[in-house]
């Protein structure tokens, strides 16, 4: 029999047991007998976990005091890291000195804000100081040497604020050797694609241990006595060509993640190469591979921990050393966990950020 | 009329030309000793079984693919190595592609802008007038501020077309406009080109439509296997194909 439909049915709400609270549970916790015997031995276990180690860390826990004996309790003793807070954050910085840290790392705050945040006016303006003038002033600040301020040397850097130089200064210069390298690899210029290539393969073949190993002990036996470069700087190079290797290669995915009639389209409209890539291919190609990029941000944010071994004291280093003080003998869980949660707020806020920033340049799949 | 003919009433405003072309893919010779001249205002249909080699004809226009053999002459200038040569012809030739390849990063608007501004070195404010001005004639200005991946097919198809049309071009390339497009938007693309015929544009146009190509084309090539194998005005062609392959082609596409 023939179908006619004259007028188009009505749409109807989905059934409700689909729907609502009870409808996820349903779905996601109990939808087969084996799927509710782990939600329940999940539950369980989260009971007999959670509810000791918060005890542990919040209710039971010591929080005032200067010395060992404040600590009373069964709980964490917070006491340890309160004392040596200013050592974790500011490593050996001359306390009179800290107040440059502080403002540097204030403006740093303040500027990625603006920028992070969405709808703050004049974008470009605050971006391009961030990139040309911001790290001159935070040299300055945190050397010293001119402006009347005293030079603290590398040596005295540590703590938390070693590891936001380190991490901070490594995901600033390999994001654009990254890019450049990617764009080199893919080149069709011979010489340029056979200097990334080396360069990325030499860089990812090697630890980064071995890296830094290079840079602190071998590199001054090749280099003449006078012309010795600071401990640190090298250090920094050398995680930064080591980490740009890795950049190059998450660029390099989104790069060929692009359909080849965007750069054909960019061409025929008479685009050059650099304005093709900087307009149409990077934009598109680097939103791409945010998880990427982040996920190597993480990675670089975690790995400068491996400083300790070159003797840096960043953040780890510091709050290991004070272990070993005597009248504070026996705290070491406060303080890995001290560091844990610090690597881990850190590392948290900038993954939901590169979410954010993944659904904000969402413009539609369709091509 | 024949192909000589064709050269003989053209003499002064040739805009392309292609002298003995060759071009290989590896050993593969996809384009055989082409010779072809467009004059100013000419439609032309390029026609032929896939892989026949027009789509690489006319990317060989604007050099999205090199040939390697012979000359081409887009508006007096030889395509070759020079990229000053090849910037130059590239701003004169319009393309329009099977796959829109609109930036689907960039609004409507800003498709149609990005060239003006950063190419020609247009105010943006000029850029935005012009993009205006092609967007309604593809009347599509109510899209301007929408992202590609928000129009259907026909319509990025047209917003593309308005975007070519932005750097003011004089000849304009069209590689399969509608091969992509439902049933339902291929009207609405045709209906753009047809208007652009009208107004005098140099089209070179590689589409299986021939309905389009009868109403608008004033010769039609059908390739074959990397050749011109026969090029006639458009009634004739399809009413009375010579070759033994053009009719064979006819039988399966009509």
């Amino acid at each position: 029999m023939a179908v006619l439909i004259t007028t188009p049915s009505p749409s109807l709400s989905p059934p409700a047991s689909s729907v609502g609270v009870v409808g996820w549970l349903k779905q996601n916790l109990f939808s087969s007998p084996v799927n509710s015997i782990f939600t329940l031995a999940g539950l369980y276990l989260l009971y007999s976990v959670l509810p000791p180690l918060i005890s542990w860390a919040f209710f039971q826990a010591d929080w005032v005091g200067t010395t060992k004996e404040a600590c009373t309790s069964n709980g964490a003793c917070w006491v340890f890291v309160g004392v040596r807070l200013n050592q974790f954050i500011f490593g050996f910085y001359p306390q009179s000195e800290y107040w440059r840290v502080v403002l540097a790392f204030s403006m740093f705050a303040g500027l990625i804000g603006w920028l992070l945040i969405d709808r703050t006016p004049k974008k470009g303006l605050v971006g391009a100081f961030t990139v040309f003038c911001y790290p001159i002033i935070a040299y300055y600040l945190f050397y010293g040497g001119a402006f009347g301020l005293p030079v603290v040397e590398t040596y005295k850097w540590g703590g938390l604020m070693l590891t936001l130089i380190l991490a901070s200064t490594g995901m600033f210069f390999s994001f654009p050797i990254g890019i450049i390298l990617a764009l080199g690899r893919r080149s069709s210029m011979p010489i340029a694609k056979l200097i990334s290539v080396i360069f990325i393969e030499f860089w990812r073949g090697i630890p980064l241990i071995t890296v830094l190993f290079m840079s602190s002990v071998m590199l001054p036996m090749f280099i003449p006595e006078n012309m010795q470069i600071d401990k640190l700087l090298r250090a920094i190079i050398g995680i930064i060509l080591f980490q740009s290797a890795y950049m190059a290669e998450i660029v390099r995915g989104g790069l060929q993640a692009i359909p080849r009639g965007q750069l054909e389209a960019a061409e025929a409209l008479g685009l050059s190469y650099w304005k093709s890539m900087g307009f149409i291919i990077l934009p598109q190609a680097l939103k791409l591979v945010i998880p990427g990029i982040v996920n190597t941000f993480i990675g670089l944010f975690k790995d400068t921990t491996l400083v300790l071994i070159i003797g840096l004291f960043d953040l780890l280093a510091v709050v290991q050393a004070a272990f070993a003080d005597p009248k504070w003998l026996g705290f070491s869980v406060e303080g890995y966990v001290f560091v844990a949660s610090v690597y881990w707020v850190s590392c948290f806020s900038m993954s939901r950020y590169s979410q954010h920033l993944e659904k904000k340049l969402h413009t539609g799949h369709a091509r | 009329m024949t192909a000589t003919e064709t050269e003989q009433n053209v003499s002064t405003d040739v805009m392309v030309e292609l002298r003995n072309v060759n071009k290989w893919y590896g050993d593969f010779h996809v384009l055989k000793n082409i010779n072809l001249k467009v004059s100013k205002g000419e439609r032309i249909i390029i026609c032929g079984p896939s892989g026949c080699g027009k789509s690489t004809l006319i990317r060989c226009m604007n050099r999205l693919e090199e040939h390697q053999e012979g000359d081409i002459i887009v508006s007096g200038i030889t395509l070759d190595d020079d990229l000053k040569h090849i910037d130059t012809v590239r701003r004169d030739i319009g393309m329009v592609f099977q796959q829109f390849n609109l930036f689907p990063h960039l609004t409507v608007m800003e498709n149609c802008c990005l060239a003006p501004i950063w190419v020609q070195k247009k105010p943006r404010k000029e850029a935005e007038a012009i993009a205006m001005k092609y967007l309604e004639r593809v009347q599509i200005a109510d899209q301007a501020d929408k992202f590609p991946g928000q129009l259907s097919g026909g319509q990025q198809q047209r917003v593309a077309i308005a975007r070519s049309l932005c750097m003011n071009p004089s000849i304009m390339l069209f590689d399969e406009p509608t091969s992509a497009l439902d049933p339902e938007m291929i009207k609405e693309v045709l209906d753009v080109m047809v208007d652009l015929a009208r107004e005098g544009m140099t089209m070179l146009c590689v589409t299986h439509e021939m309905g389009f190509a009868k109403t608008v084309a004033n010769r039609v090539l059908f390739m074959d296997a990397g050749e011109i194998i026969e090029e006639n005005e458009p009634n004739e062609f399809f009413d009375n194909p010579q070759s033994d392959r053009t009719k064979l082609f006819l039988s399966q596409i009509l």
